[in-house]
C-alpha cells in the first residue's frame, strides 16, 4: 500500500507542477504569438519624467533609439565626473513598451566615445539580454529586436567588461513593460534611480574626479545618489504633488554594488510591486528592498502636505553620501492625520533645545591670535559641526545649508555668532537655495565659538573674518540664555 | 619586387642606425624590443591556460616598434602620395563613413597644430597600407601587449594612467606625440593618447557579451569574462580587449590610431 500511495501522491504533485508550468508557458506563448500591427517610435524620457501610459490594446513594433554618450557632468556641487550614459544623463532614458510588443532596438554610440559599449535589458529573454548582439564601437550603431514577453519594471545596463566600471560610471536605466491589463491611472508617475559612485577623491573633494577601481572593488562608494547627482531630486528639482494625489514611483537601483533600503520619510507605501513584478502587489509597506540590478514600483496617496524625503534607509548613505530626494506636497493641512508644525515651537529630537558639546572637562586650549583661533577652531568644527555641514562646509542640499562661500554667513558675523550660541530655526536662503530646518543652540565656551567661527570664516573661500571671544561675549547679552558651564 | 624595396630600405636604415648608435638599439623613430615573454591577459587558446588556471607566458621574438603613434602629418603625407586612401576615394569596404573625419578636407588638416598629434579615424585596412609603404607591418596583439607590459616595470602607475585616460572625455585635444611618456623600452604613448590597431585585433577573444566566461572550447566567448582573465582587477586590460573585439577592419573611431612594427633582427 505504502509504495502505491507514494506513487499516487507524486503523480498528483507532478500534475500540479505541470499545470503551473503550463500556465506560465501559455502566457509567454500568447505574447510570442500576439500579432504585431503597425509600428511606432518610442518616446523616451529623462528622469524624473515617465512616458505617458500606453493606451493601445494591441501589440505593435516599437522602434527605440538609445544613444550611448560619455559626458562630463556634475556629481555634486563643485565635483564633476565623466559619466558614461544611455542618452546623455544618469540614469538612462526611461523606456515604456507594452507586453507583447516587438521592440526594434538601436544602440547608437556617439563618435566621440572612447569605449565600446553594449546593453543588457533585463526585460529581454535571450543571450546576454541583448548584450550578445549589441557590442558597439564608437561611431557605430547596433540593431537587434526582442519581443516583450513578461510584464514588469526592469533595469537595463551596459554589460561590457569590466561591467562594474561601466555601470559604476552611470550606465543604467529602466524599461517598463506595461501589462496588457495596466496598473490603474494615477496622478503622478515619477522615475527615480539609485546608484553608487566611486571617486578617487573623498566625498566633497572638488574638481573632476576620476573613477577609483580600488574603492569600487572594496564596494566603498564616496557617493550614493538618486538620479545621478547629489541634489538631483531636491530644492528646485524636488518632485511635486498635491494633497489627495496618488503618487507612483518607478524606482530602480543601478548599483553597481549596494542594495537600497528605499523609504519615504513620513509616508507609508499603500502598494509595492516588489522586484518590479506587476502581477503581485503587497500593501502597507514602510521600506522596500531594491537590489542592485533590480527595481520596484511604490505607490502612496498624499494625505497631508509636507516635504517627504526619499532616502536609502541605510542612513549614512542618505546623510553623508547623497542618497536623499524630496517630494514636496502642497495643499490643506489635516490636523487630525498629523498635527503639523506648531508655529514658534522649536522641534528638537533631543528634547532639550540645547546640545552639550563634547570636550567638556578637558583643559581648554586658548588661542591668542587669529591664526591660533583658526587652528583650534578646526577641531571644534570637526567635533560639532561637520556631521551636518560636512567636512568641507558644503552642507547637504535641501537639508543643511553650506558654509563654504555662503552669502548668508559672510554677510553678518554677529548673526553667525548668535546662530551658534542661540540656535536657529525657520526658513533662510543661502546662495539662492532655501532651507527650512533647525540648528540647535550649542553650549560652547566663548573661546570655542570664536575659534570655530574664525575657522569657518577662514576656510573654503569665506571672507576671512576674525571672530574673537570678546565678540562672542558681547553677543551673548542679546542671545537666548544658555545654561552655565 | 616593388613591394620589397621599401622593406629593404627600412631594414637597411635600421642597420645603419644601429651601427651608428651601436649601444642603444634604437633609431629616431623606432625602438628595438628584445626577445622575451609576457603573460597575456587572455590566452589565445586553451593550451596556454594551465589546469590550475594560471596563464602561461607567451614568447615574443625581437622586433622593432615605432617610438610614437603615427601622426596626422605623417598620415597626410601618405595620403598625398597614395590618394586611393583619401577620404573621397577610399572604398567603403576599406573604411567606414567616419574615415579621417577629423580633417577638414581630403588633403587638409583641420588645424596645423594637429600635425604632431596622433592620427585617428583610420581603419585597419588604411593602417596596414600605411605600414606596408614604410616596409613595416602592424604589430601583433602579442607584440603590442608585450611592449606595453614593459617587463612589469611599473604596472600600477601604468594602470592608473590608463584608467585616468578612460575618465577623461574626448572634449580635450589629443596630446602631441613627442610629449607622451616613454616606457622602459623607450616606446612612448602606448596608453593615454589613443587606442591602437593591432594586426590580429580580431583573431581571438571575446564575443560581444563580455561577461561570458570561457567554456574552454569556444574561444569566441572567452574574452570578456573575468574567469578567463589573468587578473580580474585589471580593468584597463578588459577595456583594451573589449575595444578590440568591438571593431571590424573597416571601422574608424575618433580615438583609434596605430603605430607600425618591423619583424627584424
Amino acid at each position: 500500500m505504502v509504495p502505491i500511495r507514494t506513487t499516487t501522491f507524486s503523480a498528483a504533485m507532478l500534475a500540479v507542477a505541470v499545470l503551473c508550468a503550463t500556465a506560465w508557458a501559455a502566457s509567454r506563448d500568447q505574447n510570442i504569438s500576439d500579432p504585431v500591427k503597425g509600428e511606432e517610435h518610442a518616446t523616451l524620457t529623462y528622469a524624473p519624467e515617465i512616458p505617458a501610459p500606453i493606451t493601445r490594446n494591441y501589440a505593435t513594433k516599437v522602434i527605440i533609439h538609445l544613444e550611448v554618450k560619455e559626458v562630463e557632468g556634475r556629481l555634486a556641487d563643485g565635483v564633476s565626473y565623466t559619466f558614461w550614459t544611455f542618452g546623455g544623463k544618469v540614469p538612462g532614458k526611461f523606456i515604456r513598451v507594452r507586453e507583447g510588443d516587438l521592440v526594434e532596438f538601436h544602440l547608437d554610440s556617439h563618435p566621440d566615445n572612447k569605449m565600446p559599449h553594449n546593453i543588457d535589458l533585463h526585460a529581454v529573454i535571450g543571450q546576454g539580454g541583448g548584450a550578445a548582439s549589441s557590442l558597439t564601437a564608437p561611431g557605430h550603431s547596433s540593431v537587434f529586436s526582442f519581443k516583450a514577453l513578461v510584464p514588469g519594471l526592469y533595469v537595463y545596463h551596459c554589460a561590457t567588461a569590466p561591467v562594474g566600471m561601466h555601470v559604476g560610471n552611470g550606465m543604467y536605466g529602466l524599461i517598463y513593460v506595461q501589462a496588457k491589463t495596466p496598473l490603474p491611472k494615477v496622478d503622478h508617475e515619477y522615475y527615480v534611480m539609485q546608484g553608487d559612485f566611486y571617486t578617487k577623491g573623498a566625498n566633497g573633494e572638488q574638481g573632476l574626479q576620476p573613477f577609483s577601481m580600488e574603492k569600487a572593488m572594496a564596494e566603498k562608494p564616496e557617493y550614493v545618489v538618486f538620479n545621478g547627482s547629489v541634489g538631483a531630486l531636491s530644492g528646485n528639482n524636488a518632485l511635486s504633488a498635491k494633497v489627495g494625489d496618488t503618487v507612483r514611483l518607478f524606482v530602480g537601483n543601478g548599483g553597481p554594488n549596494l542594495t537600497s533600503s528605499f523609504h519615504v520619510i513620513g509616508e507609508i507605501f499603500d502598494t509595492v510591486w516588489a522586484e518590479g513584478n506587476t502581477s503581485t502587489a503587497i500593501h502597507n509597506v514602510q521600506t522596500t528592498t531594491i537590489p542592485a540590478g533590480g527595481a520596484a514600483i511604490v505607490e502612496f496617496k498624499i494625505n497631508v502636505p509636507g516635504t517627504f524625503l526619499l532616502v536609502d534607509h541605510a542612513l549614512t548613505r542618505a546623510f553623508n553620501r547623497g542618497a536623499l530626494g524630496q517630494l514636496r506636497a502642497t495643499g490643506p493641512e489635516n490636523k487630525l492625520v498629523y498635527s503639523g508644525k506648531i508655529t514658534d515651537e522649536i522641534y528638537l529630537p533631543e528634547g532639550t533645545g540645547i546640545r552639550v558639546a563634547e570636550g567638556e572637562g578637558r583643559p581648554a586650549a586658548t588661542a591668542t591670535d587669529h591664526a591660533g583661533r583658526v587652528r583650534l577652531g578646526e577641531t571644534v568644527y570637526k567635533t560639532n559641526c561637520m556631521a551636518c555641514h560636512q567636512l568641507t562646509g558644503v552642507g547637504i542640499p535641501g537639508a543643511f545649508p553650506p558654509l563654504a562661500k555662503s552669502d548668508f554667513l559672510n554677510a553678518d558675523p554677529t548673526r553667525a555668532i548668535k546662530t551658534v550660541v542661540g540656535g536657529r530655526q525657520g526658513s533662510l536662503t543661502v546662495n539662492g537655495q532655501v532651507f527650512d530646518g533647525v540648528m540647535p543652540a550649542w553650549s560652547l565656551s566663548n573661546d570655542d565659538v570664536a575659534n570655530v567661527l574664525s575657522y569657518i570664516y577662514g576656510s573654503w573661500g569665506n571672507s576671512g573674518h576674525d571672530v574673537t571671544p570678546v565678540d562672542v561675549a558681547a553677543t551673548r547679552t542679546t542671545a537666548p540664555p544658555t545654561p552655565a558651564r | 619586387m616593388r613591394n620589397l624595396t621599401p622593406a629593404l630600405a627600412a631594414v637597411a636604415a635600421l642597420l645603419v642606425a644601429m651601427r651608428v648608435g651601436s649601444v642603444s638599439a634604437a633609431t629616431e623613430t623606432m625602438v628595438r624590443l628584445p626577445a622575451g615573454a609576457y603573460v597575456p591577459f587572455y590566452s589565445r587558446d586553451s593550451n596556454k591556460t594551465t589546469r590550475d588556471g594560471l596563464h602561461r607566458p607567451v614568447a615574443v621574438k625581437a622586433f622593432w616598434l615605432d617610438r610614437y603613434p603615427v601622426t596626422n602629418a605623417q598620415f597626410l603625407n601618405f595620403v598625398k602620395h597614395h590618394p586611393a586612401w583619401s577620404r573621397a576615394r577610399v572604398a567603403s569596404i576599406f573604411a567606414d563613413a567616419h574615415y579621417l573625419a577629423g580633417w577638414s578636407s581630403d588633403f587638409t588638416l583641420r588645424d596645423p597644430g594637429d600635425s604632431e598629434r596622433p592620427i585617428t579615424g583610420v581603419s585597419w585596412f588604411a593602417a596596414v597600407a600605411y605600414c606596408k609603404v614604410q616596409g613595416k607591418t602592424l604589430p601583433t596583439t602579442d607584440q603590442w601587449e608585450y611592449a606595453l607590459a614593459d617587463r612589469d616595470r611599473n604596472p600600477k602607475a601604468l594602470n592608473a594612467r590608463i584608467l585616468s585616460w578612460y575618465g577623461t572625455s574626448s572634449a580635450h585635444a589629443l596630446q602631441l606625440v613627442q610629449t607622451a611618456i616613454p616606457n622602459g623600452y623607450g616606446v612612448a604613448g602606448m596608453v593615454g593618447l589613443v587606442w591602437e590597431w593591432t594586426l590580429d585585433f580580431n583573431s581571438l577573444l571575446s564575443g560581444p557579451d563580455l561577461r561570458n566566461t570561457g567554456s574552454g572550447t569556444d574561444q569566441k566567448f572567452c574574452g570578456g569574462g573575468s574567469i578567463g582573465a589573468r587578473d580580474a582587477s585589471d580593468y584597463a586590460s578588459f577595456m583594451r580587449y573589449s575595444m578590440r573585439s568591438s571593431l571590424k577592419a573597416s571601422y574608424t573611431t575618433n580615438n583609434l590610431g596605430f603605430r607600425c612594427a618591423l619583424n627584424a633582427p
